[in-house]
């Protein structure tokens, strides 16, 4: 059963036509992941489902629900931080959950364990490094009820080592949890040794250009990006990319 | 401790300068004490007559802290409804301004024939001084709010009232503090302007009583002990903004603690 589902979305801003008839649906428990050049709309797509904009045509459904223009059904995780300064490291993990449900601070607690975290739980956010912050973004998306967990660019202002041990952190965590995921990123490497599933965006307007079934197995591990197959579809991708560059 | 202490004999050092010079100038030129008293004299008058100011004083501080809470009621809740309410903020906040042109002097004995000699016209003078720089400062903090914060809220689906309470007003702190430490300065002149509309005690009283009787030593103790008021209060807000606003990474010396 498809879990969220994007029928003929349309969506413009000021006259210019930003989504044109984009269809997408994501599976339970899958790591779906978009991928686009900067400005391609991406972060339109979250908007939509997050629901702080309407689209002019096309509805999404939640599980069966039409949530076209609802907000509060997906948890969210942005590209910067965005933590409470006010709160301590404890306070902003059940801050998402806070807004929807009861907060649960022992779910939190473990959480924060299991994130090796646990010793900042009183620190306020400025006391952290920018990795530690994402860590915390995460787990508070992580901890809210909602079943999808929405990223956004959410490792693209680190450092390269940062990012790559964040990815493989983020696996371990998500490995435990197992909630769906919609990820966006401009960025090949990424999108291929996180996700199960690649939809590959156009340019403006944006739709759904190619759809890539990531092949490789889980749990995944830092040496698989430099295997032949991992470069065959680096390249594949990167092809598909600049295709839609070529085009314009 | 230590660093404040080195920091703050700067403007010790320089008002005691100021004193000796003004000691030194009144004694050699030997000008009557009804037309300006030596700080020594004044300090006398301070200690001598201590249990009659005293009585002015804590009265003042009464009104002092009822005008300021009144003040700061009134203008905490009128920066939350033109917040909340763009059609109220459009068309009350360029009367706001207008609200601190009239001159509370000519303001104020209108008060005192409308409202009697109470509580009630004091009370409106140092709220009508002390509501505006709480409410401009807080609806300057509530706009100012970190727009990836704000998009985060929304993305999450808080709920009007959530942003509000959750994410707007304590982003306004810092700023509605400012706001409160000038008010605070502004509720002790205001206390000691609705004072002499006819009040039976405070230190505005004893100032007019003092500079009709040309007992210009006491005119000069009320002067030190408004200005003393006013720089405690200050200081109380700064101390009490310290303890509530502990998030924010000031300097490099925080760790130490």
């Amino acid at each position: 059963m498809e879990h969220l589902e994007l029928q003929n979305v349309s969506f413009s801003y000021r006259d210019k036509q930003i989504l044109h008839d984009l269809n997408l649906f994501i599976k339970n428990g899958e790591f779906v992941t978009i991928l686009g050049p900067s400005g391609s709309g991406k972060s339109t797509i979250f908007q939509l489902i997050g629901g702080l904009e309407a689209p002019h045509s096309g509805s999404i459904i939640l599980e069966g629900n039409d949530i076209t223009g609802n907000r509060g059904h997906i948890s969210y995780m942005p590209q910067t931080p965005s933590l409470l300064p006010w709160r301590t490291i404890i306070q902003n993990v059940v801050l998402g959950q806070e807004l929807k449900a009861k907060k649960d601070y022992e779910t939190a607690m473990e959480m924060l364990r299991k994130a090796g975290l646990l010793e900042y739980r009183n620190a306020f956010p400025h006391e952290l490094s920018g990795g530690m912050k994402q860590r915390v973004a995460f787990l508070r998306a992580l901890l809210s009820p909602q079943p999808i967990i929405c990223l956004d660019e959410p490792f693209s202002a680190l450092d390269e080592l940062t990012r790559q041990e964040m990815q493989l952190w983020l696996l371990s965590i998500w490995d435990q949890y197992k909630k769906t995921i919609i990820f966006v990123t401009h960025n090949i490497e990424e999108a291929l040794f996180l996700s199960d599933r690649i939809l590959v965006l156009s340019d403006k307007p944006a739709r759904i250009k190619q759809e890539v079934v990531v092949p490789f197995s889980r749990p995944r591990n830092e040496e698989m990006m430099f295997s032949g197959e991992f470069l065959r579809y680096k390249k594949m991708i990167h092809d598909f990319l600049k295709e839609k560059v070529d085009q314009k | 401790m230590i660093k404040k202490l080195q920091k703050g004999w700067r403007p010790i050092f320089v008002l005691l300068l100021l004193f000796i010079g003004w000691e030194f100038t009144a004694r050699m030129t030997q000008v009557p004490s009804w037309l300006l008293p030596t700080p020594s004299q004044i300090f006398n008058e301070l200690i001598n007559g201590w249990s009659s100011v005293s009585v002015h004083l804590t009265s003042t501080i009464q009104l002092i802290f009822l005008g300021f809470v009144s003040g700061v009621t009134v203008g905490l809740l009128t920066a939350f409804i033109l917040h909340n309410i763009p059609f109220l903020k459009e068309s009350l906040y360029p009367l706001l301004i207008l609200s601190q042109n009239i001159p509370i002097i000519v303001l104020a004995p209108l008060l005192v024939i409308w409202f009697g000699f109470g509580l009630l016209p004091k009370l409106i003078v140092i709220t009508l001084v002390c509501f505006f720089p709480i409410t401009i400062s807080a609806m300057d903090g509530f706009r100012q709010v970190a727009p990836e914060l704000f998009h985060y809220m929304q993305m999450a689906g808080a709920t009007k009232r959530q942003l509000f309470w959750k994410l707007e007003f304590p982003f306004a702190l810092p700023s509605i503090f400012s706001g409160l430490k000038i008010s605070a300065t502004y509720s002790v002149m205001g206390a000691v302007i609705s004072e002499w509309l006819g009040s039976e005690n405070g230190i505005g009283v004893y100032m007019t009583l003092s500079s009709s009787s040309f007992r210009t030593d006491r005119v000069f103790v009320a002067i030190f002990l408004i200005m003393a008021l006013s720089l405690l209060f200050f200081i109380m807000i700064n101390w009490l903004e310290r303890f509530i606003i502990r998030w924010k990474a000031e300097g490099k010396n925080r760790g130490a603690s």
